[in-house]
């Protein structure tokens, strides 16, 4: 598997590390509820198709990426800088 | 059997190689197997579980029976095929799974009780009605029924890995791989050409099948020259494609000099991994023959009959003198014509059908042949070489070759392999690749385009002239009922017939579960000749149609790889890189032993003459105590942290307070993962008002860092804080002890060393000389001790200066194991105690626990985690004055009947020379309310049990008043 980082270009998939589920957000910092956190920490869905996960950029930039990869044949249709995602999200 | 060679083919180069320990002539080019048939050797091995005689089978790497063992010096390399093994001088090869001999094998009478040796039965048998007794058999049952010996010696060859990325890569060099590279060159496209034999030309080597003109050996060469004069064409002979992944992956062994005799294969690459990656993939790797089953089908001269013809056609070696073939197709007789085009006679064709197609029909009348219609072969009969058949008609026909034809699988593997399911197809009576989901062609035989024109029209080839060759005509009979004589479908694994239908009757249907009850196609071979035949005779069982009762799928790899292809240069101490302070060489100088901690060489102990490990590190740890010591600390991992949102950051990170932490001061912290366990521990430093130094432990740096980096990057961008590693940036060195203190106000300046100006936890600039060092008043010994940083390429100088400014308190320098000593008597937590279960308050930590949220805090409240029951960081002291081994586990009572269960664990152990005592670290259930009660510290491995007490696990200087001095 090759993934096309945004700062790098294509690169093979041994440079990166798998770093999660990306549909899955974080409780706010002060969030008290221990059963949002369970769910964030421990709830995974386990999709057939299409799914949305981080992957660190270990051995290249070290960025984190938003890769959409599909579950049943690896293929990649997106990567996104978590950066550039967060700058959509916040304007 | 009396194999021979042509005599037209005298003249190549004599070989000579040793098989058996007997000596033997081949010639340049031949295999192991050719060399053996022309020599007249029938006998190559023993059967898996029966240990039958057994002989050469194919001519390829389908090869189910003549595996043997090569030896290279000390070495021995098993399973090696002698029907893909091409010979040098001085070539040694030996059968394996014979003994004593392969003509004398002793485990051959499990042959006579084969009855009782059914599928499952060493498990039915063995088991018993406890796991003992398994236990017991299982060894004499490996040892009886194992494939080769593999060596005890460390391999010495040498591998390589390779990337290899082109345009399109074609899989086979047939005629239609041929054709399709010829075609995809001429377009410009960077073409790879890979093929699993010596010599590329697939079927074509040694035709006289007309093609343009010419005969088919004759074009092929030519057309493989015309490939050699473009430069975008990369052709890879001897290599192996043996796994198809994702995204156009593919794996492939090249081997570079197995054919190369001792001397000219020294100091080359033995075998290399590809790793290719290619837009476009066209997979020609044509089709398999497939046996007919039939009694004692597995005496040595039985053989594919397409191999009958290899050995002709390619090495000029006829397995036999009395050839009889055995068919249920036409195929066959094109192979009947090579030979008879080479005066080589056949004595009679076994045919199960009643007519002959035309073709057919020309080649009978050319060469003569007798031919026996509506006729089968029941028995095969012999013992180590075949004296005859026996025919349905109750004929018995004397002959020593039986070449057999059932048709052709088509090789899918690679197709199969990624996930494409194959299809059954009626008119081969075999399965043709699936539909593709991955940027691949299938052509050629393996796609079932069995027909010469076909195949290179499929490559791209279309406007050549081609004599016709037969069509397949195959009548769909492959299993031959007969009374006497064993049939095996899966030669290598001796899976017979009445073994499936054995697991029929009790019920493993599927296909998966035939194969596990059976170990059907699960050899090194993975069944290439038996799957399908396997399919017919569960389908007749279960009087299903093929298409129902399953289809084979396929796993890499295709063939057999070494393991020291796929590691490469990877191994011992290239597994990974290896991390040297730049004191490395001073502590070699100093008789320093070294060890590897996480990724990094560490001194583990300074040995004086006569010392033992254990004498040298309680010698170092004393000497701190007593006078000062000096330790490498440059493995610690090391991160800036730097912005004005750094303090703050910092503040969710640790579990412990930060925003008010000063400039020039530093702070033990504690990292929580999300869920609540501690994650690391370590000092960070303020260096300046927005920049950080913080430490991590040293086999935790990395993670700590993208874990740092996932906060920032994902879950907190609006922080103005960046982190970059610096671990290989400062050289760090601790130096402990009373006298620490005296040593550094000698050596540094710019710097007031007095406790006032310079207190505990403070950072500090100053001058060793001219190198500038950062000192931090910290202490892991718990005595008066400081860290001394600098950049890297200064660490030997500044080791080294320290140590002679030292001189006069007889300064010691120490290593890991009495910087553990140290530690485990202030009950310091490490490595062993940060195991990713433990919790603050486990760890005694709760001090640092914040009023404010950080990471892991919300979760670290759950039941579980605060459970009382839990362990708890406790110190042990032997109450029998031995050493406590390292994860002994903590019971109540040392009586064997009533040890109960564990109450938990030792996770770091030494003697203590400031208390004279063997101590440790554990943690135990409830730990903290146990304190001066006696339990044991056993260890049932080693037969080991002791009585210890529970004590507080700061054994020494409680109140740290040795390091506020």
């Amino acid at each position: 598997m090759q993934i096309d980082c945004p700062f790098c270009g294509k690169r093979d998939q041994s440079e990166f590390t798998y770093s999660g589920d990306a549909t899955k957000k974080r409780p706010d910092h002060n969030d008290q509820d221990p059963q949002a956190w369970f769910d964030y920490v421990y709830q995974r869905d386990n999709p057939k198709g299409a799914h949305q996960e981080y992957w660190h950029h270990t051995s290249g930039c070290r960025q984190f990426l938003v890769v959409e990869r599909n579950t049943m044949t690896h293929k990649i249709s997106s990567v996104q800088a978590v950066g550039d995602l967060n700058k959509g999200s916040a304007e | 059997m009396s194999g021979y060679r042509l005599t037209s083919d005298t003249g190549a180069t004599p070989v000579s190689f040793k098989f058996n320990g007997k000596t033997y002539r081949g010639v340049q080019g031949d295999t192991l197997a050719s060399a053996l048939l022309a020599n007249g050797v029938t006998l190559v091995g023993r059967s898996f579980k029966y240990h039958r005689p057994r002989g050469i089978f194919s001519a390829g790497s389908e090869e189910p029976n003549a595996a043997v063992n090569v030896v290279r010096g000390d070495e021995l390399e098993p399973n090696t095929l002698a029907t893909t093994l091409e010979i040098y001088n001085g070539l040694e090869a030996k059968s394996q799974n014979c003994w004593p001999s392969v003509d004398f094998d002793v485990n051959a009478i499990n042959s006579l009780l084969s009855p009782i040796f059914v599928a499952g039965f060493y498990y039915k048998t063995f088991m018993g009605t406890s796991n003992k007794h398994w236990m017991f058999f299982e060894k004499h049952i490996r040892k009886a029924a194992g494939m080769g010996e593999a060596s005890v010696t460390a391999d010495s060859s040498r591998y390589e890995k390779q990337n290899v990325f082109c345009d399109v890569l074609i899989v086979g060099a047939g005629p239609a791989g041929i054709s399709a590279a010829l075609t995809q060159a001429a377009t410009g496209a960077r073409v790879v050409l890979a093929d699993e034999n010596a010599q590329m030309g697939g079927a074509l080597i040694g035709s006289t099948q007309e093609i343009a003109g010419q005969n088919g050996d004759g074009w092929v060469r030519e057309q493989l020259e015309k490939l050699k004069t473009f430069d975008n064409v990369t052709l890879l002979p001897r290599t192996t494609v043996y796994g198809y992944y994702d995204n156009n992956t593919l794996g492939a062994v090249e081997r570079v000099s197995d054919h190369l005799a001792t001397p000219e294969a020294k100091g080359k690459i033995r075998q290399r991994h590809l790793v290719l990656k290619s837009k476009k993939v066209i997979l020609a790797t044509g089709a398999l023959e497939r046996p007919i089953l039939f009694g004692d089908n597995d005496r040595p001269g039985v053989m594919l009959a397409s191999a009958v013809g290899k050995y002709v056609k390619r090495y000029g070696v006829v397995p036999g003198r009395e050839i009889v073939i055995f068919t249920n197709n036409d195929s066959v007789y094109q192979e009947i014509a090579e030979l008879g085009a080479r005066n080589v006679p056949i004595k009679a064709v076994i045919d199960l059908r009643d007519t002959l197609s035309d073709y057919a029909a020309a080649v009978k009348e050319k060469y003569n042949l007798r031919i026996y219609h509506n006729a089968a072969v029941v028995r095969a009969v012999g013992g180590k070489a075949l004296k005859s058949v026996i025919l349905n008609n109750g004929e018995t026909l004397s002959c020593d070759v039986l070449g057999v034809s059932g048709g052709w699988t088509p090789t899918i593997h690679l197709q199969s392999q990624q996930g494409d399911k194959p299809v059954y197809d009626e008119k081969i009576c075999s399965f043709l690749p699936g539909v593709g989901h991955q940027d691949y062609v299938s052509i050629g035989a393996c796609k079932g385009s069995f027909d010469l024109s076909a195949c290179l029209s499929e490559g791209g080839l279309a406007e050549v002239r081609v004599e016709d060759g037969p069509s397949l005509n195959i009548l769909p009979v492959f299993d031959i009922e007969t009374t006497k004589g064993k049939k095996f479908v899966d030669l290598q694994h001796d899976v017979k017939t009445s073994d499936i239908k054995l697991a029929k009757q009790e019920g493993f249907l599927s296909v998966e579960h035939l194969k596990r009850y059976t170990t059907l196609g699960m050899a090194n071979d993975q069944g290439k000749t038996a799957n399908v035949n396997a399919l017919v005779v569960m389908s007749k069982e279960r009087q299903l149609p093929i298409t129902e009762v399953g289809t084979t799928r396929f796993r890499p790899p295709y063939a057999p790889v070494s393991i020291g292809a796929l590691s490469g240069g990877e191994y011992g101490e290239h597994f990974r890189p290896t991390r040297r302070t730049p004191m490395h060489e001073w502590h070699l100088d100093h008789g320093a032993e070294m060890i590897n901690a996480g990724a990094w060489v560490r001194p583990r102990v300074y040995k004086k003459a006569g010392e033992t490990v254990t004498d040298a590190y309680i010698r170092e740890a004393a000497a701190v105590r007593e006078s000062v010591g000096m330790v490498d600390v440059t493995s610690l991992g090391k991160i800036e942290v730097i912005g004005p949102d750094a303090p703050e950051f910092l503040n969710r990170v640790y579990t412990n307070a930060w925003l008010k932490l000063p400039v020039g001061k530093a702070r033990y912290g504690v990292m929580l993962r999300e869920d609540g366990h501690v994650f690391d521990d370590g000092t960070t430093w303020r260096l300046e008002e927005n920049r950080f130094l913080m430490t991590t432990t040293t086999a935790n740096a990395a993670n700590v860092l993208t874990h740092l980096e996932f906060l920032l990057d994902v879950i907190w961008p609006e922080l103005k804080v960046k982190v970059v590693s610096v671990t290989e940036q400062w050289a760090g060195l601790a130096i402990a002890g009373p006298n620490s203190r005296a040593v550094l106000a000698k050596a540094l300046h710019d710097v007031d060393m007095s406790n006032e100006a310079f207190p505990f936890m403070a950072v500090q600039d100053a001058k060793l000389g001219d190198i500038p060092v950062k000192v931090a008043r910290l202490s892991f010994s718990g005595e008066l001790a400081y860290e001394v940083w600098c950049p890297s390429h200064y660490g030997y100088a500044m080791w080294d200066q320290l140590y002679q400014a030292g001189q006069d308190f007889n300064i010691t320098p120490y290593g890991t194991e009495a910087l553990g000593t140290l530690r485990i008597e202030k009950g310091h937590i490490s490595g062993p105690e940060l195991d990713g279960r433990t919790t603050v308050d486990d760890l005694d930590l709760g001090w640092a626990w914040g009023k404010k949220d950080f990471v892991g805090k919300p979760l670290a409240g759950r039941d579980g985690m605060v459970d009382e029951d839990r362990l708890k960081l406790v110190g042990l002291v032997s109450k029998e004055e031995k050493a406590i081994r390292p994860g002994s586990q903590i019971v109540l009572s040392n009586a064997e009947t009533t040890l109960g269960v564990s109450q938990g664990h030792v996770t770091s152990t030494t003697y203590s020379p400031a208390l004279g005592k063997y101590i440790a670290l554990a943690l135990v259930k409830n730990g903290r309310n146990k304190i001066g009660e006696t339990v044991y510290a056993t260890y049932p491995l080693k037969n080991e049990s002791q009585a210890v007490e529970i004590v507080k696990p700061h054994f020494f200087d409680p109140d740290g008043s040795r390091m506020h001095v």
